[in-house]
């Protein structure tokens, strides 16, 4: 049918065609790009806000708090962080997938031990889950979680009692978990030590200080000169300081003192300076007090995790556990 | 001239001095690398302990009277094959070994749910606790399984991109990291179909 066009008519008209036809493939391909994100719109995880989260709104407030607050001191005595969540429904999941994906985004469990539990029920689904930590697949195995789930939980969701069902479930996690020999949270410290996501790796961060940082330093100086030479060291060790440790005012902090000191060496030739200039001049130490400075700017993070509850991050969850349905 | 050659030096010094800081993802292969080789521990760790698992069900299935035959010897046959299979390191490094690999343990997976799904059929072996017990024990092992094998998936993917991608494949070529063969997509299929249950029987 395209071939049949008039050969001269066609020119513009082909060319408006041309274009309804690319416009059409693009709508196809915007469509074709998105159908997947329909067909498998799963339950987003929610944000961890809280040890115990309804949002199907079945809890009473008074239930609500008194679980949380037997979750809290079970976490404040052992340590051992549990979570239990009410969704209305998992679909188009499974709930195990489900649960397998709030361990694996929230990986509560103190971040040493990795002892964390989640306690899911989807109740319009009318099935519910207990997915322990690795940590913990000792002290509740997959039968122990299932005769929980079958004794205690279920037989109370069918008499409607949700909350009381979670109490019992909830008591009977708790105390196969104090049979486990864990180690238990120092006292008066928070349960869950604060969920530092980057750690900086300090030795690496001294080495290159101390080590590269002149080398770069010198080299930058001969290629560019001396004032753009201080400014590129110094820009180039904010960059690698950032790079390496992810945190951006530490850069800032680094090149200052990069800068700075690429400035200072100037009043210190280096070795290589020394012998092409043929100056002896004094020879000063050389960067001692380079890692001090990386050092210093130390103290201002930590200390995030204020007011409610957060996770230990800790907990690796392997797809233990049990489901049932009542 | 002399200026010229200490430019030059001054330049080379550079060049080694960031490549030996960036350092070539040098670093990054060995970390992905054995990332991998545990992710794939963990894959044969579950896949042992399923294998493990068989012969309980296998003895608990026997003790029930006149229990269909085929399914049960299917279950052993498929057992012992995965279980001869010799795991080799090459495994990891050769697609059609792995794919062996999988369809052994594809077998064995759907003979299980077969027999899973033919017992029902049985009303004693429906009420027996030790048998309920067991496949308690089997789904936990199969959703383990399940995990181990999207890590390993993951951590496949993380290395082979390092190994292709410019200049981490340089380095790859240099110390001999070649790309490592993951679980292949239409297996993947095959596997994750739901085993087909036949009403007409």
């Amino acid at each position: 049918m395209l071939n049949h066009w008039p050969w001269r008519a066609g020119v513009t008209f082909g060319l408006t065609r041309g274009l309804t036809k690319l416009l059409l493939c693009a709508m196809a391909w915007v469509v074709l790009g998105l159908s997947p994100a329909w067909a498998q719109a799963l339950v987003a995880v929610p944000a961890l806000t809280a040890r115990v989260m309804d949002q199907t709104g079945t809890l009473a407030a008074a239930d609500v708090t008194a679980l949380e607050q037997q979750l809290k001191t079970f976490e404040q005595q052992r340590g051992t962080q549990m979570v239990v969540l009410l969704v209305p429904s998992t679909a188009p999941e499974d709930i195990t997938d489900f649960t397998q994906r709030l361990g694996d985004a929230w990986k509560i469990g103190r971040r040493e031990v990795g002892d964390g539990v989640l306690l899911v029920v989807a109740l319009n689904d009318r099935r519910v889950r207990i997915a322990p930590a690795k940590a913990l697949e000792g002290a509740v195995p997959d039968l122990a979680a299932q005769r929980i789930i079958d004794q205690v939980i279920t037989p109370a969701f069918r008499r409607g009692d949700v909350a009381g069902g979670l109490r019992e479930g909830v008591t009977h996690l708790q105390a196969r978990i104090k049979g486990e020999a864990l180690p238990l949270p120092e006292t008066g410290a928070q349960g869950a030590k604060t969920s530092g996501g980057n750690e900086v790796d300090w030795l690496n961060l001294a080495v290159l200080l101390l080590v590269a940082l002149p080398a770069v330093a010198g080299v930058l100086r001969r290629v560019l000169g001396q004032r753009l030479g201080a400014v590129g060291s110094g820009g180039v060790v904010g960059v690698v300081v950032w790079g390496m440790t992810g945190l951006l005012w530490l850069g800032g902090i680094a090149a200052l003192l990069g800068l700075m000191s690429a400035l200072f060496m100037q009043a210190l030739p280096s070795a290589a300076v020394r012998r092409s200039q043929g100056s002896g001049r004094g020879r000063g130490a050389d960067f001692p007090g380079w890692g001090g400075g990386g050092r210093g700017g130390s103290g201002g993070w930590g200390g995030s995790g204020g007011g409610g509850f957060s996770s230990g991050g800790g907990g690796d969850f392997g797809g233990g556990g049990a489901s049932g349905r009542w | 001239m002399n200026r010229f050659a200490n430019r030059a030096r001054a330049g080379l010094a550079a060049a080694t001095v960031a490549l030996s800081l960036t350092g070539c993802g040098y670093n990054d292969f060995q970390r992905l690398d054995e990332q991998t080789q545990s992710a794939w521990s963990e894959v044969l760790n579950q896949y042992q302990r399923r294998a493990d698992l068989v012969p309980n069900i296998v003895a608990t299935v026997k003790g029930e009277a006149n229990f269909e035959q085929e399914t049960l010897t299917q279950v052993i046959e498929a057992r012992a094959k995965a279980t001869s299979f010799q795991i080799t390191p090459e495994v990891l490094t050769n697609p059609q070994a792995l794919q062996q690999f999988q369809a052994m343990q594809g077998q064995l997976s759907s003979a299980l749910s077969r027999l899973m799904v033919v017992s029902e059929q049985y009303p004693n072996l429906k009420a027996n606790q030790g048998f309920a017990d067991l496949r308690v024990q089997l789904e936990g092992t199969e959703n383990r399984i399940t995990v181990a094998r999207n890590r390993y998936i993951a951590a496949v993917k993380d290395y082979n991109v390092l190994a292709r991608s410019f200049p981490s494949n340089l380095t790859a070529q240099v110390f001999g990291y070649a790309p490592k063969a993951n679980f292949t997509v239409a297996n993947e299929a095959a596997i994750s179909a739901p085993p087909k249950v036949d009403f007409g029987k």
